[in-house]
């Protein structure tokens, strides 16, 4: 005890180094990183637009069968309407973004195939391991059955319209409806005169309907 | 004396600690955040589930504001100056190497090919302040008079790995998104990537 004390007193002038300018320049360096950085990447879309129309041969185009198809026609002042099959003046019908309006009644339209992947989600949940290699594995599965059931027969064929009058918004929010509907087969096409006409037809007949729906809520 | 040595109690506190906490919050900033691109125009994407996450490199970003004007931008400042080139063959303009410099240093344009001249000229506060003002009509973009469509094809020529993200303001209307998407179509371009915030599922 004695002799360690003894050689410790010889070190013992002080070799503390004070870290406080070191603190200040670090913090300094973190508000710098927090200000000027962004954290999250933004997020993206994928789609695959159809290429233009007088390329394709006509029997290229397949053809959607009237009982698979679902249009979508976005107009202005957030309203959306859908016909289904083969348009007439007056089978359209009006429903709102979001919740209880259009998904709603695409996950009805597609609930076979959305109970298939939902099932396919919960069996991958399941299936999770920290294995990276054996994941990517189960990835490279899950998605290839993904593609499979939305392929299927009897899934609906959604076509998105939108007037000049819509927002970009609005196309984004019908997208999303179709990942979140597990939709496979959607396409965003060009309104023809004849879905203006049944817009037209909609709002005279449906004098309520004037008025500005609610944006859809964030 | 005593009341002396009461006061020349050591206060020193160790910084240590607390020096190893901000040199570890500090490496993580430095790891994950990737800087801000300064960007003339203020957009506000629209949100959406999808979680899909932008590539790195090779981005081509049309971004649209809420008045509807086009601006391009290129992540890289060798594929500007190339594609740079090709335009000003296609419009027979023709630019010396300090207007190319000036033009691969910048991040995002908006200018029809005839101004451009002028506008290079400027100093880069000045180009930022007038891609804002409501003089910059951004790039032409109409059935009649579509520069946007030369300016994605040469870029497309100079860098083949080249991928298009839309960037768009939620209010924008859809007219002028259509205008977009339908230059890509006659250019063949048919994959794209839509620029959105993360949303949670409602």
């Amino acid at each position: 005890m004695a002799n360690k004390l003894g050689r410790s007193k010889q070190k013992k002038f002080n070799c503390r180094i004070d870290f406080t300018p070191m603190v200040d320049m670090n913090m300094l360096l973190i508000c710098f990183f927090m200000l000027c950085t962004s954290m999250i990447k933004p997020q993206t879309m994928e789609i695959n637009m159809p290429t233009n129309k007088d390329d394709i041969k006509e029997y290229q185009r397949n053809q959607v069968k009237a009982s698979e198809a679902i249009t979508l026609l976005l107009a202005k002042d957030n309203k959306i309407y859908y016909y289904e099959g083969i348009p007439e003046i007056n089978t359209l019908k009006e429903t709102t973004y979001g919740k209880n309006g259009l998904r709603a009644y695409l996950q009805r339209r597609n609930a076979v195939a959305l109970n298939k992947v939902n099932k396919l989600k919960a069996d991958r949940e399941a299936h999770a391991t920290t294995n990276t290699k054996l994941m990517a594995q189960q990835d490279a599965i899950y998605r290839q059955e993904l593609i499979k059931i939305k392929g299927e027969k009897g899934v609906p064929n959604v076509i998105i319209k939108a007037t000049d009058d819509a927002l970009y918004e609005n196309l984004i929010d019908v997208l999303d409806e179709m990942q979140i509907c597990g939709i496979g087969k959607y396409v965003i096409d060009k309104i023809t005169d004849f879905d203006k006409k049944m817009i037209k037809y909609y709002t005279d007949n449906h004098p309520g309907s004037a008025a500005p729906a609610p944006a859809p809520a964030k | 004396m005593g009341r002396f040595k009461l006061k020349k109690k050591d206060v020193y506190i160790d910084m240590t600690a607390m020096s190893d906490v901000t040199v570890l919050l500090l490496t993580f900033f430095m790891l994950t955040s990737t800087f801000i691109k300064p960007e003339p125009v203020k957009v506000n994407t629209p949100g959406s589930v999808s979680d899909i996450k932008i590539p790195e490199a090779n981005v081509l970003t049309i971004t649209v504001d809420k008045d509807g004007r086009v601006f391009l931008a290129l992540d890289k400042k060798g594929d500007m100056m190339s594609t740079l080139d090709e335009m000003q063959e296609k419009y027979g303009q023709s630019f010396n190497n300090q207007e190319k410099r000036a033009f691969g240093l910048l991040t995002t344009f908006g200018v029809s090919v005839g101004q451009l001249k002028a506008f290079l000229a400027l100093k880069p506060e000045d180009q930022t302040a007038f891609l804002k003002s409501p003089q910059c009509k951004g790039i032409p973009c109409d059935s009649t008079h579509n520069e946007f469509k030369d300016w994605v094809q040469s870029a497309r020529n100079v860098n083949p790995d080249l991928r298009i993200a839309i960037k768009a303001d939620s209010k924008v209307s859809y007219k002028v998104i259509k205008q977009v998407m339908n230059s890509l179509q006659d250019i063949k371009e048919n994959r794209y990537n839509l620029i959105t915030s993360l949303k949670k599922e409602d």
